[in-house]
């Protein structure tokens, strides 16, 4: 019960926050939806509910325009979210590899959650670091020229 | 009093050196300057590119102007006791970059000019007065005191600008249609949804010349009457997005935005809106959308954006190096803008080379250059002394061109009259170990997930056309795939609403064009020429060459190689996936792919 209430208070925070900043306006939907996103990891469907009455627009507008943007989630995401990127200048400077050992790193496909909450394991789309391929993002931080062998390392900063 | 520092250090903070560790780097020579008691001798500053990102994290120490680059965390302590301690260069952390050019910025090969990226890597994109002393902001003062706004149109209109985004549109007729349409509300709007994989010129500009962008949209604002603008920049650019509003901010201090531009009556606003991870918002009308807050997906035209645009108010939108070419045509003249370039291509271009060449990474050449010339006189070749084998131009939605096109002019027409078009500038080459039936599988796999589904020959056919690729990569084409792609492409072109679907099916089409017999090795004789397609080759031991060493069968993860000590091995093909470790390992060149 207590987390319950816990988690729709930090829902309902994290709407009024992002309407506090961008308005109750229709046309401030996407950032309102990248702001609430960023603050609890995915968009909750209390928090599109919440969304929906403060902005006045009905749910499967807002539902349809989260489930169009790759960087919007419906679904929760781990604690530490792991971007691969999939484009081509990574692909051909050895990022089949890159991709593979991180899979089999954290025993995820892509798209998925680890049980424990810690990571998800998701693609995006180029990131223009294309100098310094094969690149992956883990929650803020780019890596660059990652090889097979330093996937071991860099995910141990994230221990916690 | 201001504080006295004997010597700055500039590390470079640009995305790709921050992927390598910069933050840490500067967290590092703060601790260790503070350890030595030199934190008030030597000022750590943060800069933006300085040269070479892949080698990064580098940094600059000035007053001597050493370049290090390479350097880990573990590497700070020694290079400050030797550099900033004792006085001696740090030798070996300068060594690499002697070894590698960075096109964007070292001098540029005699091949190039710049134009659109002169400022970056020069001026500091924080500080506004940086870009004002490279003449910025002269061009929109001659605009707003001596030009009116059919002035202005009509140097563009000379200069024969043509948009950027890949289109070629000429920009001149854009902003008339615009200017024409009878409203009070019409919108000035910069694409700066870059989303081709491996271009990245859009980032460079962005980052390192803002206000070239804005000072580009305020003009056009200005010549086709507009008081608000917005630039679209996508989600995966945040320190891009972060550089323009900081330099909004600094244009509205100065009166260069806002009520009033410098005095007149001339009023225009600009903001910098986001997008959320879609490749489609590229796409003009799809980008009006997600400014609205909708699904990015496209809209029919007509109406043009410039009828009825944002919020269907007539809308003028470019992309974002067609707004950086603005403020020096106007300031240069149309004349000389129009002495760059072919007869129908005006100016210069940017391109992101990228894939097997020696140098990648961002130039920007004269339209008409050749492919040639890009690939070996300002990449210096392919990788590894290998053969060329095909370039592709214009990004996922560009066609594959071989080594016949080698000498063809770079403009909007030649591109694609050989079937593949300008884009936004990407371009792949590949080399001789390239499976172009893959790379066309490749890029299929990027049109058909980034399809935004609204119309079904895009979401439907791009689909089937995977699926008979994929298909015909694991070994099961069939007598008439060939046909049948041939066919959806055809479809899909005609049929798609927007770019995104009529351009998806040029690198099948064009690999067809130019590669046809490697689609019929995979179909007819199950066989992959560059020996690329794991369910058409086989590993297997060269037994004059295997000494019997035991590394591969060691390291075999599925455990399909057996033999001996001291024997030949042998590979089971039926356990074997295809993974090639085997062949790295092997320190006798001993396996083979057939």
């Amino acid at each position: 019960m207590t987390n319950k209430n816990e988690k729709d208070r930090s829902i309902s925070e994290a709407v009024d926050s992002a309407i506090n900043h961008f308005g109750d306006n229709r046309e401030e939907l996407i950032p309102i939806l990248n702001h609430v996103n960023r603050i609890l990891g995915y968009l909750p469907s209390e928090a599109l509910e919440e969304i929906s009455k403060q902005l006045k627009s009905s749910r499967s507008q807002l539902f349809s325009v989260a489930s169009f943007y790759h960087m919007l989630s419906t679904k929760p995401r781990g604690k530490h979210v792991i971007q691969f990127c999939e484009s081509a200048p990574c692909h051909v400077v050895g990022g089949r590899e890159v991709w593979q050992t991180l899979k089999e790193a954290v025993n995820l496909e892509e798209d998925e959650t680890s049980p424990d909450g810690k990571w998800s394991l998701i693609t995006t789309s180029c990131l223009g670091l294309c100098g310094v391929g094969p690149v992956i993002v883990i929650d803020d931080d780019a890596y660059g020229n990652v090889t097979p062998e330093q996937i071991k390392d860099i995910l141990a900063k994230y221990s916690d | 009093m201001m504080k006295y520092f004997r010597t700055h250090v500039l590390v470079c903070v640009d995305p790709e050196c921050l992927s390598k560790g910069a933050h840490d780097i500067l967290d590092a020579l703060n601790d260790e300057l503070v350890a030595t008691g030199l934190i008030d001798e030597v000022q750590v500053l943060e800069t933006s590119r300085i040269g070479a990102c892949s080698l990064g994290p580098e940094m600059m120490v000035y007053p001597e102007g050493v370049h290090y680059a390479g350097m880990t965390v573990d590497d700070i302590p020694y290079i400050v006791e030797e550099h900033f301690l004792k006085g001696r260069v740090a030798q070996k952390f300068i060594l690499p970059i002697k070894q590698i050019k960075d096109e964007e910025l070292t001098a540029p090969t005699a091949k190039e000019i710049r134009v659109v990226l002169r400022n970056c890597g020069v001026i500091d994109p924080e500080n506004i007065e940086d870009y004002i002393a490279q003449d910025g902001y002269m061009a929109l003062a001659k605009v707003m005191t001596e030009m009116t706004a059919d002035d202005v149109i009509n140097e563009i209109k000379k200069s024969g600008l043509r948009g950027r985004g890949g289109a070629g549109f000429p920009t001149y007729l854009k902003w008339t249609f615009t200017k024409q349409e009878k409203n009070d509300t019409r919108f000035v709007i910069c694409n700066a949804d870059e989303g081709d994989p491996g271009a990245f010129m859009n980032r460079r500009v962005l980052e390192s010349d803002p206000h070239s962008v804005i000072e580009g949209m305020i003009i056009a604002a200005y010549a086709i009457g507009a008081r608000q603008g917005y630039i679209y920049c996508r989600a995966e650019y945040p320190i891009a997005v972060k550089t323009l509003n900081i330099a909004i901010q600094q244009a509205k201090g100065l009166g260069l935005l806002g009520e009033n531009i410098m005095g007149t009556d001339f009023s225009f606003d600009l903001e910098v809106r986001m997008g959320a991870g879609a490749f489609v918002c590229g796409e003009e009308t799809a980008l009006m959308n997600s400014i609205e807050g909708k699904r990015g997906e496209p809209r029919p035209r007509p109406p043009f954006p410039s009828v009825k645009g944002l919020w269907e108010k007539p809308s003028n939108i470019n992309n974002v190096e067609t707004y950086a070419n603005v403020p020096q045509i106007i300031l240069k003249g149309a004349e000389w803008f129009a002495s760059m370039g072919t007869e129908k291509s005006k100016g210069t271009k940017t391109f992101a080379m990228a894939g097997d060449i020696n140098h990648t990474g961002l130039i920007e050449v004269p339209m008409g250059i050749t492919l040639r010339e890009i690939i070996f006189d300002i990449g210096n070749g392919i990788r590894d002394n290998k053969e060329f084998k095909a370039i592709q131009t214009g990004g996922p939605m560009g066609g594959c061109l071989p080594k016949e096109y080698l000498d063809l002019p770079v403009d909007y027409e030649s591109l694609v009259q050989a079937g593949s078009m300008m884009g936004s500038g990407g371009m792949i080459v590949m080399d001789e170990d390239t499976c172009m039936v893959d790379i066309a599988r490749f890029f299929m796999e990027f049109t058909q997930e980034e399809s935004c589904g609204k119309c079904t020959p895009c979401r439907v056919g791009t689909k089937r056309i995977l699926d008979i690729l994929e298909r015909i990569c694991a070994g099961h084409g069939r007598q008439g795939d060939i046909e049948q792609l041939e066919m959806l492409c055809k479809e899909i072109k005609q049929d798609s609403l927007c770019g995104l679907g009529q351009g998806a099916p040029n690198p099948v089409e064009s690999t067809l064009k130019h590669f046809r017999n490697e689609y019929e090795a995979h179909i007819l004789e199950k066989r992959c020429p560059a020996k690329v397609c794991k369910a058409l080759i086989r590993y297997q031991i060269i037994e004059n060459t295997c000494t019997g060493c035991t590394v591969c069968a060691r390291n075999c993860p599925v455990n399909a190689i057996s033999g001996e000590r001291r024997q030949p091995h042998s590979i089971d093909p039926d356990i074997c996936i295809r993974c090639g470790i085997c062949v790295q390992v092997c320190n006798f060149n001993a396996i083979e792919i057939v």
